[in-house]
């Protein structure tokens, strides 16, 4: 893992010490809050219906055990013994108090991490695949790469007041784990024929009101040159992207209206200039970056056999763990989905057990995944067993990665001052109405995304079911989408028709999966099947009128 | 009105109004110009030899573009005032140093000690831009 040198740390510092004065002078009274809003919001404090909440960035998603359990004792210091973590791989405490948020960023930084540029117009926290450096299908290892655009993006002078909020994602193997083609820049590493490295970069998705697939704006962009083509990239949409609207202000708006290829031409016209002015870091620190990102100790003659006699055991591993590129290891995914739970909520107690697992079991490492899970990365197969009793124990052993159970929820109306429904309690209800294990495994990979307003934080768009909550006339109404996916076949959801309550949209998704079942094809997923037979047999399912008997 | 400049350069100020970029491209006689946030500053490249301020106007702290154009400017090699006025805040005045500004005439006055405390805000800093001031990478991996 990336360890801070004494300038990183010097970074940090000093934003725990502005951030200490900006408070102390809003609470003397020395500043109003419209003045203290833009300060606070740099440091990921937003005030939401009940009280402050602060985002605090995980760059990467990855995180040390000890990074781990000092969020876990943050929950019981600051909070009230818990953490949501969140679709953009980083965790939130809804109920902090503002004269206490300076002494919780340094007890962060203490760590090694901050909550700098998780809200704003500027660029926010870098993503990453949550399988990066151990998934056996990995061409190159992302890590390193969004070590130096995390550190080229840290308080960039130029692009702090950007037209709207910019999301970068970045990834290193042929599947697409990370949702890239739905961020503003989502850029893919790739090899060539002579098997040198490239950056691909796709830029202009996103999701909120308008969602848009990022087309391929560089196809094979140099390493070495990855931060002068950011420059460039950002460059254009900083002068260009639209400014008198905030709902058209996003980079897929700007691409989408000038077109990609006059986009590129933009690009490549200050790509030319900015090369000249040696703005890229060395190779060396490149180099420097990844070896901290080198192999743990694998260990060679870890035996690759598994013991599958205990059934519930053998049920967590056929559905919770991934191929690790060592023989002798595993990826083990915990599931922050327990049936009738709130998704990607952890107690401080889970927490710090995570964090011991990752200590013990998984060379010290940790990874946040952009559907709100936890990863092990670099388990030995052996200790598989031992690992899944102490998660049952502690109510982390749900067995449902990607069934239908495994929902990605954001916040919604419960906390969020901008949703229009709540998410959390239709999640709820949902995963209640579908909580056998053998239902869920009939339905196989099924993945449900609920959004409590248009600005689609929890992904419905990119849903095999998305679920968005709006506000009608006062009352909560639920639209449904089908037909939605993330990855290398990224699609759109489709809306089926008139909304429902939210009693109403549990029956439709229900419906939904028996149209599924009655008509999928040997091995299709929900999705397949979707694609396969259209929109017309679910519709004429959900909006069947009850025939009367008789 | 208080009419406050902080001003960061050791020549005389230069006395002549600034012109819009529209009227600067008709009078050959114009040393000052100012920039609005849709103005293309590339516009201004074959004249710099001719300027010697320029101001940058930011109607609204949260419109970046004046960053770009401050930019553009000094990688193109201007090295007259780079003014930025209007809606200039404090805790902006560090990331507009580091575009290339050497002068700031905010609607709302800012005090030489605020302004002086802003400046010293970032020990070090990430990226190479036209300040001078090295990156990090630069001072990990001496030459």
């Amino acid at each position: 893992m990336y360890q801070y040198d004494q300038y990183d740390q010097a970074m940090v510092d000093a934003r725990v010490a502005e951030f200490r004065d900006q408070v102390e002078r809003r609470l003397a009274g020395d500043i109003t809050e419209d003045q203290f809003k833009p300060l606070r919001l740099k440091n990921g404090l937003y005030l939401q219906l009940h009280a402050y909440m602060l985002r605090v960035a995980i760059p990467y998603g990855t995180l040390s055990s000890r990074q781990m359990r000092m969020l876990g004792d943050i929950a019981d210091k600051y909070d009230r013994g818990y953490g949501h973590f969140t679709t953009r791989q980083n965790i939130q405490y809804n109920w902090i108090k503002l004269q206490e948020a300076p002494d919780l960023l340094a007890d962060l930084a203490s760590v090694e991490m901050h909550a700098i540029q998780t809200s704003g117009n500027c660029i926010r926290n870098t993503t990453a695949d949550q399988f990066a450096g151990a998934a056996a299908d990995e061409l190159v290892d992302p890590r390193p790469y969004a070590e130096l655009l995390r550190q080229w993006s840290t308080f960039h002078p130029e692009f702090d007041y950007l037209p709207r909020k910019f999301k970068i994602a970045i990834i290193g193997s042929e599947t697409d784990r990370a949702a890239m083609k739905l961020h503003d820049i989502g850029i893919q590493l790739v090899k060539n024929d002579a098997g040198e490295i490239g950056c691909r970069f796709y830029v202009g998705g996103g999701m909120g009101r308008t969602p848009m697939i990022a087309p391929v704006i560089g196809d094979f962009v140099p390493p070495l040159q990855m931060i002068s083509y950011l420059e460039a990239c950002l460059r254009v949409y900083n002068r260009h992207g639209r400014r008198d609207n905030k709902y058209k202000a996003r980079i897929k708006i700007l691409v989408h209206e000038i077109g990609a290829d006059e986009y590129r031409r933009q690009v490549e016209e200050e790509f030319a200039h900015i090369l000249t002015l040696g703005l890229e870091p060395p190779p060396a620190e490149l180099e420097r970056i990844k070896g901290f990102f080198a192999d743990p100790a694998f260990d060679p003659a870890a035996p690759d056999e598994l013991d599958l006699s205990d059934p519930d055991f053998a049920l967590w591993v056929d559905q919770n763990i991934h191929a690790h590129k060592k023989p002798g290891y595993a990826i083990v995914n915990i599931s922050l989905k327990p049936v009738g739970g709130i998704p990607g909520d952890a107690t401080s107690d889970q927490i710090r057990l995570m964090a011991d697992l990752a200590k013990d079991y998984s060379f010290d490492e940790l990874r946040v995944t952009h559907a709100q899970n936890i990863v092990l990365p670099h388990v030995r197969k052996a200790d598989l067993y031992t690992i899944w009793q102490k998660l049952e124990e502690a109510g982390l052993a749900n067995a449902n990665l990607d069934l239908i159970g495994d929902i990605i929820a954001c916040p919604g109306l419960d906390y969020c001052s901008l949703a229009n429904a709540r998410s959390i309690p239709v999640a709820q209800k949902i995963s209640e109405r579908f909580g056998d294990l053998g239902r869920q495994r009939e339905l196989g990979e099924l993945k449900l995304k609920i959004s409590g307003c248009i600005n689609a934080c929890g992904h419905h768009h990119a849903g095999h079911i998305g679920i968005l909550g709006v506000d009608r006339k006062g009352v909560e109404n639920y639209q449904l989408l089908l037909g939605g996916c993330e990855g290398a076949d990224t699609s759109l959801g489709q809306i089926t028709g008139p909304g429902f309550n939210e009693d109403g949209i549990v029956d439709a998704v229900e419906k939904v999966t028996e149209v599924y079942l009655a008509q999928r094809a040997p091995g299709e997923r929900f999705v397949d099947t979707f694609r396969r037979i259209g929109m017309t047999p679910f519709k004429e399912a959900i909006y069947a009128k009850e025939t009367a008997n008789g | 009105m208080v009419e406050q400049t902080l001003r960061f350069r050791d020549d005389e100020p230069v006395g002549d109004p600034a012109v819009t970029v529209d009227a600067f491209a008709d009078q050959s006689n114009a040393t000052a110009v100012r920039i609005e946030p849709g103005d293309d500053a590339r516009a201004l490249l074959p004249h710099l030899d001719r300027i010697a301020l320029v101001e940058v106007n930011f109607p609204a702290y949260t419109d970046g573009r004046g960053y770009s154009a401050a930019r553009i400017l000094r990688e193109h090699g201007y090295t007259g005032e780079l003014r930025a006025v209007g809606d200039v805040l404090v805790d902006q005045l560090s990331h507009m140093r580091r575009c290339g500004f050497d002068s700031f005439a905010p609607e709302q006055p800012i005090s030489a000690e605020a302004a002086a405390r802003a400046f010293t805000t970032w020990p070090e800093v990430y990226q190479k831009t036209v300040d001078g001031r090295p990156a990090i990478w630069a001072k990990r991996h001496p030459a």
